[in-house]
């Protein structure tokens, strides 16, 4: 196969690269720069798609032996990556803006272009397990359980998922990088990249300020309706969130209270206590199901997160969208995240039958 | 494998690689005073000499530098900041929009630094200076004006600048004018003392000598300050022990390539005009940018083409699979390929200016890299238009959607 490997700079997917030559497919490296203004130096283990990181990529495809090409998609990825996180936080919606890149810019404006440029697939270095079964696309959560990375993924369609290569899905991190040192690949040691790369200094709540402004609106009871005092926009919260709500009264229980909804058009932010974050109900749109639509109630574990956030449900789909009866309550969902069904499977890891984005819970 | 990038590097001619070697075994510094300094040293003034006379110089006005970038900064910013310290009103500097980077960095590095005003001058659709176009920008106030800076032959579409006629509208207000003619020696008649420029940027490894050695030919009645302290070796303008084999193949390379110029200009002509029929023949809708072929305003080697509905970088990649070199123009240092600045400055839209490529020819090209080309181009760029410009703006409807 002709393979277009996506190469960050990062360790994970230098590996990939090097499993798909190795596996002797016909592979290219690709690092996409989806900044404007790329930094020259990386700080820290923050950020990435920096000059350093462009050379990084470039040196691993050296040792690999293969060609390699910086490829421009830093515009897409403002528009389709950026520019909706900053739109979904102002709707009172927590995205995750690394499902959205896997969704619109690695598997569909890269993968959209290597498939008419002469490719067959495009490969990351994405913790999870995909095979293809009778042409039906089965992803499952990667053998490494504290990077699977399936819950990121689950939003890409079968066909995306069959032009997908994640070869490192069977793998632990740590045999990972022992792997690319064996390979003299430079960038073994090289620190996991965290937090959102398009905010390098970590702090979401100054960037979203310094793009959506000041937009100030009241702090309310869920209870009693009081107001409890000013905020300086929806966007600097999240449900669940417990610090930093700037409440100086406490509640009269002097239990601590936590966020529970936000209201975009009225500003409002409701604030209660632990036990009404509890979810029993999830509603969701958009859904994707990698081997069609479920038939009937099915018994499923849900996520609701990147990482934690499962419990076990009755999933059903509905009319455009999927209707989750939680078996155990959840705290922390919230609109604009993605729901991921999974059916158990301990032995060749977690199925993922379907996923869609929260529109409301219960 | 087929080489199609002369005009980023071309191979060391066999006289140059053969002088280099002979030189890297010597030893002496050439600012020494014994007899393997006067050795070196002699081998250094017979390179300058050599340079002079092939580029119609004196050998006083040859200054030995790391290349083309080095000449470029020296002259722009040494002789802004001599003619401001001379009289704090010259804060101009007129340079042309379609500048190698290493001109145009320099200028706006001043004007960002060292309170300079830039005043660009518009190309016409060719890429080309008109001498009006200058007359006009220096009859806005011909007193506050540092420098002129126009390179001789653009780097990216081939468009060569009347520099004579340019350096004679200097004249007449006293004002120097600085021309980065990398691309022009070798491919086209250059005389110093004949253009009338007061500086001229050239490099060893267009013109089949080493990287990283050139030199700035440098009037002596134009000051300059350094932009490199130290030992003074170079007419105090430029310091830095003189990297001896580099200067003695470089030399050779000038002599050589300037020498062998009518000859090799005219076979290089006829394939860049083969090539272009090639092209055209086999994507009729490629568009050729720059001059028509034949005429005395192009480069020899260079064939740039938009091909319409394409980008560059694919185009590229699909090329370089094939064994196909060529080049997109100017990347960033991630290795980005940038949308032209030139094809922009002669009028095209952005996504002209990102799928275009530029093909060029040189003194080891033969007739089978055209046929290379010929032979792989159709069916590269009808993948690269299917690609189309993904990863280039969509329309908002996703966003709407999306929010």
């Amino acid at each position: 196969m002709r393979v277009l490997a996506a190469m960050s700079g990062g360790v994970d997917s230098a590996v990939a690269a090097a499993r798909a030559v190795e596996a002797g497919h016909d592979v290219v490296g690709v690092h996409l720069a989806l900044s404007a203004k790329p930094g020259t130096l990386r700080t820290g283990s923050r950020g990435c798609c920096t000059v350093e990181d462009s050379r990084d990529a470039r040196r691993a495809a050296d040792i690999l032996g293969i060609p390699f090409y910086v490829w421009d998609f830093a515009e897409r990825f403002t528009e389709e990556v950026v520019e909706t996180f900053v739109g979904e936080y102002a709707a009172g919606r927590t995205p995750n803006p690394c499902v959205t890149c896997n969704e619109k810019i690695k598997f569909e404006a890269l993968l959209d272009k290597a498939m008419a440029l002469g490719f067959d697939a495009v490969c990351t270095g994405h913790y999870a397990r995909l095979s293809v079964v009778d042409g039906v696309p089965e992803l499952r959560r990667s053998a490494d359980e504290d990077k699977d990375q399936s819950y990121v993924l689950a939003s890409l369609t079968p066909e995306q998922l069959r032009h997908a290569m994640f070869p490192l899905g069977g793998s632990r991190k740590p045999d990972v990088r022992a792997e690319a040192a064996e390979r003299e690949l430079a960038v073994a040691g090289k620190p996991d990249s965290h937090d959102i790369c398009f905010i390098p200094d970590g702090d979401t709540r100054s960037f979203l300020e310094s793009r959506l402004g000041e937009r100030p609106g009241d702090l309310v009871d869920a209870e009693t309706g009081a107001v409890l005092g000013r905020h300086s926009g929806v966007h600097g919260f999240t449900v669940g969130q417990r610090k930093g709500l700037g409440i100086d009264a406490p509640a009269a229980d002097g239990r601590p209270r936590y966020v529970l909804a936000l209201e975009p058009v009225s500003g409002a932010v409701k604030v209660g206590p632990a036990e009404r974050l509890a979810v029993q109900r999830i509603e969701a749109d958009r859904p994707i199901w990698p081997a069609g639509p479920l038939a009937g109630p099915t018994e499923c574990l849900v996520q609701v997160r990147a990482h934690g956030g499962t419990a076990p449900a009755v999933a059903e789909a509905v009319d455009g969208g999927v209707s989750v009866q939680l078996r155990e309550p959840l705290r922390g969902v919230a609109p604009g995240q993605v729901v991921v069904l999974y059916r158990p499977d301990a032995e060749a890891g977690d199925l993922v039958l379907g996923s869609a984005k929260i529109s409301s819970t219960a | 494998m087929t080489y199609l990038d002369h005009a980023a590097t071309t191979p060391m001619l066999p006289e140059a690689v053969a002088a280099m070697s002979e030189a890297l075994s010597t030893v002496g510094n050439a600012s020494s005073l014994h007899s393997s300094g006067r050795r070196a040293r002699r081998v250094v003034e017979e390179a300058r000499e050599a340079v002079a006379e092939a580029l119609g110089a004196r050998p006083s006005e040859v200054i030995f530098t790391a290349g083309g970038t080095e000449s470029d900064n020296l002259a722009v910013k040494g002789i802004y900041w001599a003619r401001r310290n001379a009289d704090p009103a010259r804060r101009r500097v007129l340079a042309s929009a379609v500048e190698h980077h290493a001109v145009l960095d320099a200028v706006q590095w001043l004007a960002d630094h060292a309170g300079a005003e830039v005043t660009w001058l518009e190309v016409d659709a060719h890429g080309r200076v008109r001498p009006e176009t200058l007359r006009e920008a220096i009859d806005a106030n011909p007193d506050d004006v540092a420098l002129a800076t126009v390179m001789w032959a653009n780097n990216e579409v081939g468009t060569v600048n009347p520099v004579p006629e340019l350096a004679g509208v200097c004249a007449e207000h006293g004002i120097p004018l600085h021309s980065d003619a990398v691309q022009a020696v070798g491919a086209v008649d250059v005389g110093f003392a004949a253009s009338g420029a007061n500086a001229l940027t050239l490099t060893g490894h267009k013109i089949g000598g080493p990287y990283g050695v050139g030199a700035l030919l440098l009037d002596r009645d134009t000051p300059c300050v350094p932009l490199l302290h130290g030992g003074g070796q170079e007419r105090e303008v430029r310091s830095g022990t003189l990297d001896v084999p580099a200067i003695h193949a470089f030399a050779t390379a000038v002599r050589t390539s300037v020498r062998e110029r009518p000859a090799t200009a005219e076979a290089v002509a006829k394939l860049r005009d083969e090539l272009i029929v090639a092209v055209q023949q086999e994507v009729p809708d490629a568009v050729l940018n720059g001059e028509a072929p034949g005429s005395d305003g192009r480069l020899p080697g260079i064939a740039h083409f938009t091909f319409p509905g394409c980008a560059g970088d694919s185009l590229l990649m699909l090329l370089d699979a094939k064994g196909i070199e060529c080049s997109t123009g100017s990347a960033c240092t991630a290795g980005v390929a940038e949308p032209s600045h030139v094809l922009l400055a002669m009028g095209a839209d952005a996504a002209s200016a990102r799928g275009s490529l530029r093909f060029s020819l040189g003194h080891t090209s033969t007739r089978d890299d055209v046929d290379a080309l010929a032979r792989e181009l159709g069916g590269v760029v009808e993948r690269a238009r299917q690609a189309g410009l993904a990863g280039m703006r969509k329309n908002g409807r996703q966003q709407q959607e999306e929010v």
